[in-house]
């Protein structure tokens, strides 16, 4: 190790400004100082909309837990763009991702991904895993909100024969069903796993009803003494949310033990957007007009700024820029604020008047 | 807990430079410019504005392609550069060497650093080729360089007095600027600028003059003064001492290397400094005095941009090797569009110029540097000629009996407050 770095640092002597990475890229697209990246090593198709893209990242990546999520570069027309995904992958495999085509970007992955692509890259993260302790567990998951339940269902059923795991999974139809053969035939293998597919659009299919217990009493009778994980659209977990909030808070301690969520996109405050206004990205000398209902990260990526990022929807904290004059509005609340000096999540936030950044 | 608007002056106390006035006319339009009516330059303006957007509208993976080619040759061809010296004991490797280093030091200063510094390919929002991380193969740090070059430089373009480009405070480059006995040198100070032009800029951008005058404060300088420090150590590292050693380890060729590097950064250095020369300097092309700026509408800006510069005219290799400087003109109406798009919105400028009765001023390059350096020349000397001046400083030291010796100053007329150092010698850098 001690001589590595001795190495690298006789190249940078030699090679200044550039890193030795900067040279090393020439040959190994991996390579690279200032942004991780990995390589496309086998794409599948799921379902006809859905890929799941495997890839082999590079020095600088640490292994993700089960349920946790990566920030995915991809560049669109020549631009970089980022998203986050969960990780599909069960814990110590090859990370992978399995994306649903639904918007700019993630159209780009499905369709146009292929073998040797590289992928822009950050380290995994999130809390939404499994428990330390084993005991038994509900999973709640709806369309693509299944991705991160997956990785802890191919981590934990074939290693943990104690395991006790129902998951209720709800899509369209069964051809639109991710990963659907492959929980039936573990469910099949594995006595530790139940699983329960929802059609909603199939034969008499309905939504599966979370405003009031009885479809959850009808496919699984002892829900309220599981450990439960929801992932799905907003409506869904919101649902999920305010049944466990009303069934359960007497009994469990925190209603919000009892039942952990992960969102794929903000709730946002129907009508938050206020006026919006000029922002200057001072260090970038950048500056754009930018409407209210519009985050100051899109707007900063907008403009070219190398925008730092994360979840894009309030949770990670990734995104915290100084604010150095101005307010902002939170695009979730409603709520006006900012001080001098103040980090403001640039991904929720839109500006209320003219904004001043520190980037 | 929702407040109301925030009070309005929280951001209004940072005006940002320099806001143009939306309509009206500058208080004296330029001479070349002053048959346009305020209405026809506002068309100009929207004219331009247009090209702008039509490229803005189709930069795409085409362009991100173009860079990044042209990154990987130039980092190929110092890396291979770079390994040739280390085996340079023969003069054929000593050449090649040289060669193939001055190539990728001319590349990497002008058509990636110089353009990268600039934002043009900030769009792409890949942080390895972006402005605010970029380093370039050049003793003046990243930060100060674009401090006076974006903003000083392409804000005040060639306006006397505040550009300091027009002369970098060390050459007379302007009838505007007063003659002193100093501007004598200006042919002797320009040929020693031209071997060593990197370490010239990066004294010239510490703005030593502005320290003096008090609008640079002390800790600007020192913060200035650290990073040219460092930066300029690691590049006389890299280039005089790393690699005549690794060649003197490798094949006992350490003389060899240092002969190579040493003259592959003159190459550059000249290159550069000729490529710059041509930007601003030819005939033809104007300089301004303040009351042209004032009031300014983006239509003038427009039209100062265009007569205060000056192209290059040859190959798509004499382009790219100039960084599209060539394309000076249109770089200073739009710095920051990609370089590789100036060569195909050149000619609609120049239909422009035509159009409005604007001079586009555009030539091979040995005529340009040929005009620059005959204004370098012609510069040295007061307009009235030497014959004066020289009849004053005989008289004041030989003369008889006069008791009270002309201050050297006086000579030419020039108002007392402007020093030799507040006229931009050599302002028009890129
Ligand atoms: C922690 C986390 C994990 C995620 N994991 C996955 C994953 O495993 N697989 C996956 O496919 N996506 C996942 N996402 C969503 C992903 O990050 C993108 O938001 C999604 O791919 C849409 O991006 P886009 O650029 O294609 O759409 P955009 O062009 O940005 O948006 C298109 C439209 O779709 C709406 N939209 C955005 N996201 C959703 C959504 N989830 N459901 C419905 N409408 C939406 C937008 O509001 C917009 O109107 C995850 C997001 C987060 C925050
Ligand atoms: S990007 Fe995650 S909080 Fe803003």
């Amino acid at each position: 190790m001690a001589q590595i770095h001795a190495l690298r640092r006789v190249a940078s002597l030699l090679l200044t400004p550039l890193e030795p990475e900067d040279v090393l890229g020439l040959v190994n697209p991996l390579a690279s100082y200032r942004q991780l990246r990995g390589i496309v090593t086998q794409v599948t198709e799921e379902t006809a909309d859905s890929r799941t893209i495997h890839f082999r990242p590079g020095r600088g990546w640490n292994p993700h837990d089960a349920g946790q999520w990566a920030r995915i570069g991809v560049e669109i027309d020549g631009v970089r763009h980022w998203r986050s995904y969960s990780l599909s992958a069960p814990e110590g495999a090859d990370p992978a991702i399995t994306v649903t085509a639904i918007g700019v970007v993630s159209t780009e992955l499905v369709r146009r991904t292929k073998l040797g692509d590289i992928l822009f890259l950050d380290v995994p993260q999130g809390d939404f895993v499994l428990p330390r302790h084993p005991r038994p567990l509900l999973m709640l998951t709806a369309g693509s909100g299944l991705t991160p339940v997956m990785s802890m269902v191919r981590t934990l059923i074939p290693r943990r024969p104690d395991a006790d795991v129902v998951l209720i999974h709800s899509a369209r139809t069964r051809v639109e069903a991710l990963f659907h053969d492959e929980l039936l035939e573990l469910a099949d293998q594995f006595p530790a796993l139940t699983v329960k597919h929802w059609f909603t659009r199939e034969g008499q299919g309905r939504r599966l009803d979370l405003t009031e217990v009885t479809d959850l009493e009808t496919v699984c009778p002892d829900w309220r003494g599981r450990a439960a994980y929801a992932c799905g659209p907003a409506d869904f977990l919101d649902a999920a949310a305010a049944l466990w909030e009303s069934e359960l808070a007497a009994e469990a301690d925190d209603a919000a033990e009892a039942l952990m969520i992960e969102r794929f996109a903000p709730v946002l405050l129907p009508g938050a957007a206020g006026e919006g206004g000029l922002v200057t990205f001072e260090k970038s000398d950048k500056e754009v007009e930018t409407p209210g209902d519009c985050s100051l990260l899109d707007a900063g990526e907008q403009a070219g700024v190398v925008m730092p990022s994360g979840c894009r929807m309030g949770i990670c904290r990734s995104c915290l820029t100084p604010l150095v004059a101005g307010r902002v509005r939170d695009l979730r609340t409603g709520e006006v604020h900012g001080d001098e000096g103040e980090l403001v999540q640039t991904c929720i936030n839109a500006p209320a008047g003219p904004v001043h950044l520190d980037i | 807990m929702t407040t109301t608007a925030p009070p309005p002056q929280r951001t209004e106390a940072r005006p940002r430079t320099p806001v143009l006035a939306s309509t009206g006319h500058p208080a004296v339009r330029p001479p070349t410019a002053a048959h346009l009516s305020d209405e026809q330059v506002a068309q100009l303006g929207r004219e331009l504005d247009a090209i702008r957007d039509r490229v803005l509208a189709s930069r795409g993976a085409k362009d991100a392609r173009y860079i990044r080619r042209v990154i990987k040759v130039q980092r190929s061809l110092e890396l291979a550069g770079r390994v040739t010296l280390l085996f340079s004991r023969r003069k054929s490797a000593l050449i090649a060497g040289t060669a193939m280093i001055s190539i990728a030091k001319i590349l990497e200063n002008m058509e990636i650093g110089h353009n990268v510094l600039h934002g043009q390919w900030d769009w792409m929002r890949d942080p390895d080729i972006h402005s605010t991380t970029w380093e370039w193969d050049f003793v003046s740090p990243a930060q100060t360089w674009k401090h006076t070059h974006n903003d000083l430089h392409h804000t005040w373009t060639n306006v006397v007095g505040r550009d300091k480009d027009v002369g970098y405070d060390l050459l007379r480059m302007d009838e505007e600027q007063p003659w002193t006995p100093f501007a004598l040198g200006n042919p002797l100070y320009n040929l020693v600028l031209m071997p060593f032009f990197e370490w010239g800029i990066a004294l010239y951008d510490l703005e030593l003059e502005a320290w003096r005058t008090g609008e640079k404060s002390s800790d600007e300088l020192k913060r200035d003064l650290r990073l040219t420090a460092k930066k300029a150590l690691h590049q006389f590292t890299k280039d005089y001492a790393a690699t005549p050693l690794a060649a003197q380890l490798v094949s006992r060729s350490g003389r060899n290397a240092l002969i190579g590097t040493f003259t592959a950064n003159c190459i550059r250095n000249a290159w550069a400094h000729a490529v710059i020369f041509c930007g601003h300097f030819p005939d033809g092309v104007d300089t301004f005095t303040e009351e042209m700026i004032e009031g300014e509408t983006r239509g003038d800006w427009y039209i100062r941009q265009m007569i205060g510069s000056g192209n290059i005219s040859g190959s798509p290799l004499m382009h790219l090797m100039t960084g599209n400087l060539s394309h000076q003109i249109e770089h200073h109406c739009f710095p920051d569009l990609p370089s590789n798009r100036y060569a195909e919105v050149a000619p609609h400028v120049r239909e422009i110029c035509e159009r409005y009765g604007l001079p586009y001023t555009t030539g091979p390059l040995p005529r340009q540097v040929f005009q620059a350096w005959a204004k370098v020349c012609r510069l040295a000397v007061p307009p009235q000629g030497l014959g004066p001046w020289l009849r004053e400083e005989l008289h004041a030291r030989f003369g008889s009996g006069s008791p009270t010796r002309l201050p050297k100053r006086a000579v030419n007329a020039a108002p007392p407050t402007v020093r030799r150092g507040a006229a931009p010698l050599v302002a028009h850098v890129l």
